[in-house]
C-alpha cells in the first residue's frame, strides 16, 4: 500500500516537475513575447545567461530571481496568517488537480518493443496518470473550489478595500463558471458514461468522429469558456482588472506574487490538458492505435515503445497548443464588467450547459444507448 | 443610468431582504488615485461605493498643478512657449498655435502671417491632434484589456513623433510655432516622408478600428454609458469630440475658421446617443478627417518665408545680426525684452485636440503678459464627470473618464 | 457682428450695463457685480442670443495696471493703492446655434471680493468659479461647494494676486480626511 502511495507521489512530482512547471514558467515568457509579435514589438528577448541567449527564453529564470530577492511585505493591518495562507491555497489545487489527468497510454514494460495485438491489451501494466478514480472529474470540482478560497480570502486577509473588491469578485465569478463547467462535462459523462478522466479518453479513441469535440461541440465551446473563466484571464480578469480594483493580490510582493502569477500559467496548462482530455480525445493521435496506424486500409505496424512516446508527445502538443490559443484569446479581447459577467454565467451560459445535457439525454434515450 | 431595482422571487427586493434578515450595510468609501493605473497624470477621486456601484464621488485636482498662469506673467511672450508645450502634453503643437494666434490678434499682425507658415501650422497642428486621438483611444482601450490596439496606436504615434521631430528637433516639447511664423521650414524630404507615413496611419486605423469596433465586448463596454445629453453637455461646457459625440457639431475650425482651414476641405462628425461608443467613433472619423486635411495641406502648401519680416516680433536672421548694428539692437531688444505688445486684450479660440482652447491674455504693453489664461478643454469636460459616473458601476468609471481624456497638464495647468 | 449682443444687453439692461468696446474681435460689457446672475440669466435665456454655452471664467488683478511699472519695479516698490476696483471678474459667453462670443466684465473691490456665483446658470462653472476662489480669492455667493480646486486647504493667501511674490513657497501641509 505504502509502495503504491509512494509511486504515485513519485509519479505525481514528475508529472509536475518535468512538464507542468517548466511549461508554466515558459508560458510566462511565451505570453510576453506573443503578445509582442501580436502587437508589433519585440518583447523580452534579451535575459541571458553569459554568452547563452535563446530568444531569451531565460527570461523566467530572472523573473524567479527578482520575485525570489524582492522584500515580502505583508501589510501592517494584514490577518498575517490568512495572508501567508492564501497564495498557496491558489496555487497547491491546481497542482494536486493534476493528478486525474492522464498524459499518456499505459505502458507494457515487458512489451515494450513488441507489437501490441490490436483487440486485446495484456494485463497489468503502468498507466501513465496518477490518480485514477472513477470519481476523477468530481474530484477535480472539489480540488479546484478550494483555490476559490486563496483568491477570496487574498482580498478579504490583505486589509485593502480594492483587494477586498477584487476577492468578491473573484469569488462571485468562480462560483457563476463552476457550475457551467460541471453540467459541460456532465455532457460529456452521458454520451461516454464515465467521469474517470482515463475511461474518457479510452472511450473517444483514435477516431477523431468519436472525440469530444465532434460529439459534444456545444458542450466544448460552454466548457471552455467556463474554464477561461476560471483562470480569471482575459476577457474574465475582472477579479484582476488592473485599470479598476487591480486585483485581489495588490498587497501582495515578491514570492507571493510570485506564487499567485505561476499559480494563473499553471491554471493555463491545466485547462488545456483537460480540454485535451476530455474534447480532445487525450494522448490520442487520429489513426494511431495501440499497435500502429491505420489509415483507411493502409496500415503502418509500430512497436509497442514508439506509440507510447508519440502518444505522450501528441498529449504535450495538444496541451501546448490550448496553452497557446488562450494567450491568443487574452491578447485579443477586452474585459467583461462585472455585472456582464455574471450576467453571462448564470442567464446565457449556465441555460445553455443544461439544455445541452437535456438534449443530450434524450438523444441517447432515443437512440436506445 | 435608471432607478435599478432587484427583484427576488417573491415580491420583496434585495434590500428589503437584507433589512428582514438583520443584516447591516454601510457604504464603502475608496480612494481611487492619485496613483491608480486608470488615473491618467494624477486626480483622485474619492467614491463612495454600494457594492460595485457608485454613489457618490468626489473630484480632486491640483496633483500636477504647476503655477502656469504666474510663471507666465513673469516670462517673455516667447519663453511662454515651452510652458504651452507642456499644457497638453500629447498634442503640445496645437498649444503652440493656439497660443502664437492670441499674441498675433493682440499685435495685430494675424493678418500678415506668410502663407506657408499658416500651411506648416496647420500640418503638425493635425499631426499632434491624430496623435492626441490615437493616445486617448488606445488608452482607453487597454484599460478595458484589449491592450494589442493600444500599442498598435501608439506605433503609429511614434511615426509621428518622429516626424514632428525631425521638424522640431524634440520629440514631445516641440516649441516649434514662433509669434510671427514658425521657428524652421520643414525639412526637405518632409512631404514624402509624412504622405507615406499618412498611408501607413489609415492602414493602422483601419486595422485597430476592425479588432475592437464591432467586438461585442467592447460595444457592451462602452455603449450606453456616461451618456450626457446635448443640452447638458453645452451647459457643462463640453467642446471637441466629446461635444461632437452628443450631436452637436461645434468645431472651431469650422465655425470660426483660422490659419487655412476654410480652405481645406474636411467634415465634422457628430455622434448621436452621446455615449463612450460615439466619443470612440468620433474620435475614429476626426483622424480620417485629419489625415485628410494633412494631404491636402501637403499638395497646396506653397514656397516662401515662414516669419513674418518684422523685426519688432521676430528675430532677424544671424547674418543681419552679426553684421549690422539694426539687427544687433533688434535681436537684443526681442531677447531681453520680449515681444513689446501693445494694451489690449484677447480671447483666442483654436480647436485643440480635446476641443475649444482658449487663451485669455491681457498685454500691458510691456514685453510680458500681464495675464495669460488658458481655457483647458478637459477641465471643462471633466466638471461632468460626476454627473456621468454617479449610480454607475465601477467598472463604468474607466471607460468614461477614458474617453474624456483628461489631459493633467492642460486641466492643472 | 456681436455689436448687436451689446446693443440687446443695454437696451434690457440701461442701468446694470456699464461701458461697452470692442477690441481684437472681442466685445466686451461692463456689467454692474449685483446685476450679473440676472444679466446672465438673460443672456442664457434669450431667444435671439442663446449664449448658452460657457467658454471661460477668470478673473484678472487689475493692481498697478497702466502704472507704467514693470513688473520687476512693482514687486519691489509696491503697488499704488487707488481707489478703482482691483479685480476683475471676466467670463466669455458663446453660443453654439448662433455662434458668437461676448466678454462680460464685473468689478470686484479689494475690501469686499465677493461676487453671486452663476453656478446654478452654467454648471460648468461651478469648477471654474472654484479656480477663481483658490487663485484670487473672489469668493462667489451662492456657490454651491467652494472649495479650493488646485491648492490645498491650508494654503495661506491666493497665488496668482499680483502681490503674492513668485517666489513665496509654503510648506505643503498632509491633509486632514484622507480616506
Amino acid at each position: 500500500m505504502l509502495m503504491i502511495f509512494l509511486l504515485g507521489a513519485l509519479k505525481w512530482l514528475g508529472l509536475i516537475m518535468v512538464f507542468v512547471m517548466p511549461v508554466a514558467s515558459l508560458l510566462t515568457w511565451a505570453e510576453r513575447r506573443q503578445s509582442a509579435m501580436m502587437q508589433d514589438r519585440l518583447g523580452p528577448n534579451r535575459a541571458n545567461i553569459g554568452s547563452v541567449r535563446i530568444w531569451g527564453i531565460l527570461h523566467f529564470v530572472a523573473d524567479a530571481v527578482k520575485m525570489l530577492f524582492k522584500e515580502d511585505f505583508v501589510p501592517a493591518k494584514a490577518h498575517k496568517t490568512l495572508f501567508r495562507l492564501a497564495p498557496v491555497l491558489a496555487f497547491a489545487p491546481v497542482l494536486i488537480a493534476f493528478a486525474i489527468i492522464p498524459f499518456g497510454p499505459t505502458i507494457h514494460v515487458d512489451h515494450l518493443f513488441k507489437v501490441l495485438d490490436p483487440y486485446s491489451a495484456p494485463s497489468g501494466g503502468e498507466r501513465l496518470q496518477i490518480f485514477t478514480a472513477e470519481f476523477g472529474m468530481l474530484f477535480y470540482f472539489a480540488i479546484a473550489s478550494i483555490a476559490n478560497y486563496g483568491t477570496t480570502l487574498a482580498g478579504w486577509a490583505s486589509y485593502n478595500k480594492w483587494a477586498l473588491l477584487g476577492g468578491l469578485r473573484a469569488s462571485s465569478q468562480m462560483m457563476a463558471y463552476e457550475v457551467t463547467m460541471g453540467l459541460a462535462v456532465l455532457g460529456m459523462f452521458l454520451v461516454t458514461g464515465t467521469l474517470e478522466p482515463g475511461a474518457m479518453v479510452d472511450w473517444q479513441g483514435p477516431n477523431p468522429l468519436h472525440w469530444g469535440i465532434t460529439v459534444q461541440p456545444l458542450a466544448f465551446l460552454l466548457f471552455f469558456t467556463a474554464a477561461i473563466a476560471e483562470t480569471k484571464r482575459a476577457p474574465f480578469d475582472i477579479p484582476e482588472g488592473e485599470p479598476e480594483v487591480i486585483g485581489y493580490f495588490l498587497e501582495y510582493s515578491g514570492l507571493g506574487f510570485g506564487t499567485f502569477f505561476l499559480a494563473e500559467f499553471v491554471e493555463i496548462v491545466f485547462v488545456g490538458a483537460l480540454m485535451t482530455t476530455v474534447f480532445f480525445g487525450g494522448y490520442h493521435i487520429p489513426g494511431l492505435y495501440q499497435n500502429g496506424f491505420y489509415f483507411g486500409d493502409w496500415f503502418f505496424e509500430l512497436p509497442h515503445v514508439v506509440v507510447a512516446v508519440l502518444q505522450v508527445h501528441a498529449f504535450i502538443f495538444k496541451v501546448i497548443f490550448f496553452c497557446w490559443f488562450q494567450l491568443l484569446i487574452r491578447w485579443t479581447l477586452p474585459r467583461f464588467r462585472p455585472d456582464q459577467l455574471i450576467h453571462l454565467g448564470w442567464k446565457k451560459i449556465l441555460p445553455m450547459s443544461l439544455a445541452n445535457v437535456m438534449i443530450t439525454a434524450a438523444v441517447l434515450l432515443w437512440l436506445g444507448l | 443610468m435608471g432607478e435599478r431595482r432587484t427583484f427576488v422571487f417573491g415580491q420583496k427586493t434585495a434590500e428589503e431582504l437584507e433589512a428582514e434578515a438583520g443584516l447591516p450595510t454601510e457604504p464603502m468609501r475608496v480612494n481611487m488615485g492619485p496613483s491608480h493605473p486608470a488615473m491618467h497624470g494624477t486626480v483622485r477621486m474619492v467614491l463612495t461605493l454600494d457594492g460595485e456601484r457608485i454613489r457618490e464621488s468626489d473630484i480632486e485636482l491640483g496633483f500636477i498643478h504647476r503655477c502656469f498662469e504666474k510663471e507666465a506673467e513673469y516670462a517673455t511672450y516667447t519663453q511662454i512657449f515651452p510652458y504651452t508645450d507642456r499644457l497638453n502634453y500629447v498634442s503640445p503643437m496645437l498649444n503652440n498655435v493656439g497660443f502664437a494666434l492670441a499674441v498675433e490678434r493682440l499685435l495685430g499682425i494675424d493678418k500678415e502671417i506668410p502663407e506657408r507658415a499658416q500651411y506648416i501650422r496647420v500640418i503638425v497642428g493635425e499631426m499632434a491632434r491624430i496623435a492626441d486621438h490615437l493616445t486617448c483611444l488606445g488608452a482607453s482601450a487597454m484599460e478595458l484589456g484589449a491592450f494589442t490596439p493600444f500599442l498598435w496606436f501608439l506605433k503609429a504615434r511614434e511615426w509621428l513623433y518622429t516626424l514632428l521631430e525631425e521638424v522640431s528637433g524634440a520629440r514631445l516639447t516641440h516649441s516649434y510655432v514662433r509669434v510671427g511664423g514658425v521657428v524652421a521650414d520643414l525639412p526637405t524630404d518632409f512631404s514624402e516622408k509624412l504622405g507615406a507615413r499618412l498611408i501607413d496611419i489609415a492602414r493602422v486605423l483601419n486595422e485597430g478600428e476592425g479588432l475592437i469596433k464591432d467586438l461585442r465586448i467592447f460595444r457592451d463596454r462602452m455603449e450606453g454609458v456616461g451618456v450626457l445629453s446635448a443640452a447638458d453637455a453645452i451647459a457643462y461646457g463640453w467642446s471637441g469630440p466629446c461635444l461632437r459625440s452628443t450631436g452637436v457639431d461645434y468645431d472651431v475650425r469650422k465655425d470660426h475658421p483660422y490659419l487655412v482651414y476654410d480652405r481645406l476641405e474636411f467634415d465634422v462628425p457628430v455622434g448621436t446617443r452621446g455615449d463612450n461608443y460615439d466619443r470612440f467613433l468620433v474620435r475614429m472619423y476626426e483622424m480620417r478627417q485629419s489625415l485628410r486635411i494633412l494631404r491636402q495641406a501637403l499638395d497646396q502648401i506653397p514656397p516662401g518665408p515662414i516669419l513674418v519680416p518684422d523685426y519688432a516680433v521676430t528675430l532677424p536672421p544671424k547674418a543681419e545680426v552679426y553684421n549690422s548694428i539694426e539687427g544687433m539692437i533688434a535681436h537684443f531688444k526681442l531677447i531681453m525684452d520680449g515681444i513689446r505688445v501693445p494694451p489690449g486684450e484677447v480671447y483666442s479660440t483654436t480647436e485643440a485636440a480635446n476641443g475649444e482652447l482658449g487663451f485669455y491674455i491681457v498685454a500691458d504693453g510691456t514685453g510680458r503678459p500681464y495675464k495669460c489664461h488658458v481655457r483647458a478643454p478637459s477641465f471643462a469636460i471633466l466638471t461632468s464627470l460626476t454627473k456621468q459616473i454617479d449610480g454607475a458601476l465601477l467598472s463604468d468609471l474607466i471607460p468614461t473618464f477614458g474617453m474624456v481624456n483628461y489631459i493633467a497638464g492642460e486641466t492643472e495647468r | 457682428m456681436s455689436q448687436r449682443i451689446l446693443d440687446r444687453m443695454k437696451e434690457r439692461f440701461p442701468d446694470a450695463v456699464g461701458d461697452t468696446h470692442a477690441q481684437h474681435g472681442n466685445e466686451t460689457a461692463f456689467v454692474a457685480r449685483e446685476r450679473i446672475v440676472e444679466v446672465l440669466a438673460f443672456l442664457r435665456d434669450d431667444p435671439e442670443l442663446e449664449m448658452n454655452y460657457p467658454s471661460d471664467l477668470t478673473c484678472v488683478d487689475l493692481l498697478g495696471l497702466g502704472d507704467g511699472l514693470g513688473e520687476l519695479q512693482r514687486e519691489q516698490q509696491g503697488a499704488p493703492q487707488d481707489d478703482k476696483p482691483r479685480f476683475e471678474v471676466v467670463y466669455h459667453l458663446y453660443s453654439v446655434t448662433k455662434k458668437h462670443r461676448v466678454r462680460i466684465k464685473c468689478r470686484v473691490p479689494e475690501d469686499d471680493p465677493t461676487i453671486a456665483s452663476v453656478a446654478h446658470l452654467y454648471p460648468s462653472w461651478n469648477w471654474f468659479e472654484r479656480e477663481v476662489w483658490d487663485m484670487y480669492g473672489i469668493r462667489f455667493v451662492g456657490h454651491p461647494d467652494l472649495r479650493r480646486i488646485f491648492l490645498y486647504e491650508q494654503f495661506v493667501g491666493h497665488p496668482l494676486r499680483k502681490d503674492y511674490p513668485k517666489e513665496k513657497r509654503q510648506p505643503l501641509i498632509r491633509r486632514e480626511g484622507m480616506v
